[in-house]
């Protein structure tokens, strides 16, 4: 049986762990591979990093930090922020980053999901995608995407934006609900099942998760595959091992 | 000294890690003088099926690990590595591969989610003599296509949607389908009883 998992997400800004109240109010949450390597003990599943300040700044990932982290910790690790080229791909892939996470650069050049597709496998390629609600209430759910960590509003649909990705060759979606992200509320279910009902590709919930039963309702009423979480996390409120535990013992399939 | 074979099919550095942490000795390397001094080959890989077998053949190195193999050196395959050497593949049309495990490398059926991600449990099927008391539990998987081989080769298997052989071998040559430089203590514990069996560490 294949587990659901567990991922803590470490946004990465001039190589250190930060998280922000919906992508703004940074606070400083330590030292990135130290905490990988923290993580790897705790029994996450996996890890995100993300450079955050790298869409915005324009700025590369961090090739050395990737190697770093790879050397250190055996669990699989996803590397996303800014990355716009097969080249930079290729680079990060070969520093020993497992998948690479697209984002803004993917709406603005959907053949670059295809183009990394084709050369590196689906596998690899990841479309994250930050959506927000744009139906009033009452009316049918409808989402939004956004680019340039949040910033910018593209007028795309997400559902079609979803489709046409895992279309292209994307291996996996990150989803962020902007509208839960960072007020620890729980995930947006609504929005993590309206997306697993059109593809068939793995699903990464983020956004929204305060507490252990924020997790077990993303895995008992969504088909979603694992959840991230961030300052939780960084911030020790919830331990893996304890979240772990308490799903296993709710009927959760985790590694523990 | 292990030899990992350098095709520029990415992804090096946690398998460098892990063969550190466990304190074995390694060379990567594309030169087939190199590669032929080591004690056991590894063939790592990331991608696509088609482009792996093609910059193999480029390098030449496909004849020099069919010569490897027929002398029953110890070569170990991993994720795309296993799956180069059946048969043949269909990943982006028919392909062929290195032909030391027979045989073909076939999508996942969409009855369940693909690709196979994250972490899956794998039960002992044959004994191998490299991996005679191989631990079973939870292993990391990422992958879309998968080995269809007789039931004879398969050393490990686990269940999704079908069932999908996580460890094949054939003599000395061995794959594994899902990354055990990416699988914690479980794969830690499969690579290091692989090590000793080959007298590297």
């Amino acid at each position: 049986m294949l587990t659901k998992r567990i991922i803590p997400c470490l946004d990465v800004k001039d190589n250190r762990v930060v998280k922000g109240q919906s992508f703004v109010n940074l606070r400083d949450a330590g030292e990135p591979i130290a905490l990988a390597a923290f993580y790897d003990k705790e029994g996450a599943d996996e890890l995100v990093f993300l450079d955050i300040s790298a869409s915005l700044e324009k700025r590369k990932t961090m090739i050395e930090m990737v190697r770093q982290t790879a050397e250190t910790i055996s669990i699989p690790f996803t590397v996303g922020g800014g990355i716009s080229s097969v080249e930079e791909i290729k680079d990060l892939l070969r520093a020993g980053a497992d998948k690479v996470s697209v984002n803004s650069a993917a709406v603005k050049n959907p053949q670059l999901i295809e183009e990394a597709a084709k050369v590196f496998g689906s596998q690899c390629i990841v479309l994250a995608i930050d959506a927000k609600r744009i139906s009033d209430d009452g009316q049918p759910a409808r989402w939004e995407v956004f680019t340039h960590g949040g910033t910018k509003g593209t007028g795309m649909d997400l559902l079609d934006w979803v489709k046409e990705g895992v279309q292209l060759g994307a291996g996996e979606i990150l989803l962020t609900s902007m509208d839960c992200d960072g007020h620890k509320q729980g995930f947006d279910l609504d929005l993590n099942q309206a997306v697993c009902d059109v593809i068939n590709v793995p699903v990464i919930a983020s956004g929204g998760a305060g507490k252990s039963e924020d997790f077990l309702e993303a895995f008992t009423k969504t088909k979603v595959d694992a959840g991230l979480a961030a300052s939780i996390f960084h911030f020790g409120e919830i331990k893996i091992k304890d979240l772990k535990e308490y799903l296993k013992n709710k009927g959760v399939d985790v590694r523990c | 000294m292990i030899g990992i074979i350098d095709y520029g099919m990415g992804n090096i550095f946690s398998l460098t890690g892990a063969l550190k942490r466990l304190e074995a000795d390694y060379i990567f390397s594309d030169s087939t003088e190199e590669l032929a001094k080591c004690d056991a080959l590894i063939l790592p890989g990331v991608g696509a099926f088609t482009d792996a077998i093609a910059n193999l053949r480029e390098r030449k190195l496909d004849v020099f690990i069919n010569d490897w193999a027929s002398q029953q050196k110890p070569l170990l395959g991993i994720c795309l590595g296993m799956q180069l050497l059946f048969t043949e593949s269909c990943e982006y049309g028919q392909s062929t591969g290195l032909n030391l495990i027979p045989g073909s490398v076939i999508e996942i059926p969409d009855i369940v989610k693909v690709p196979h991600m994250g972490w899956n449990y794998i039960t002992h099927k044959n004994k191998h003599p490299y991996l005679e008391q191989m631990e079973e539990g939870y292993v990391y998987f990422v992958h879309s296509f998968y080995a269809k081989t007789p039931e004879e080769n398969i050393i490990a298997s686990t269940q999704y949607g079908v069932e999908i052989p996580a460890i094949v071998g054939k003599g000395s040559v061995l794959g594994m389908q899902f990354h055990p430089e990416k699988s914690s203590e479980t794969g830690k514990k499969i690579l290091q009883e692989l090590l000793k069996s080959w007298r590297v560490i």
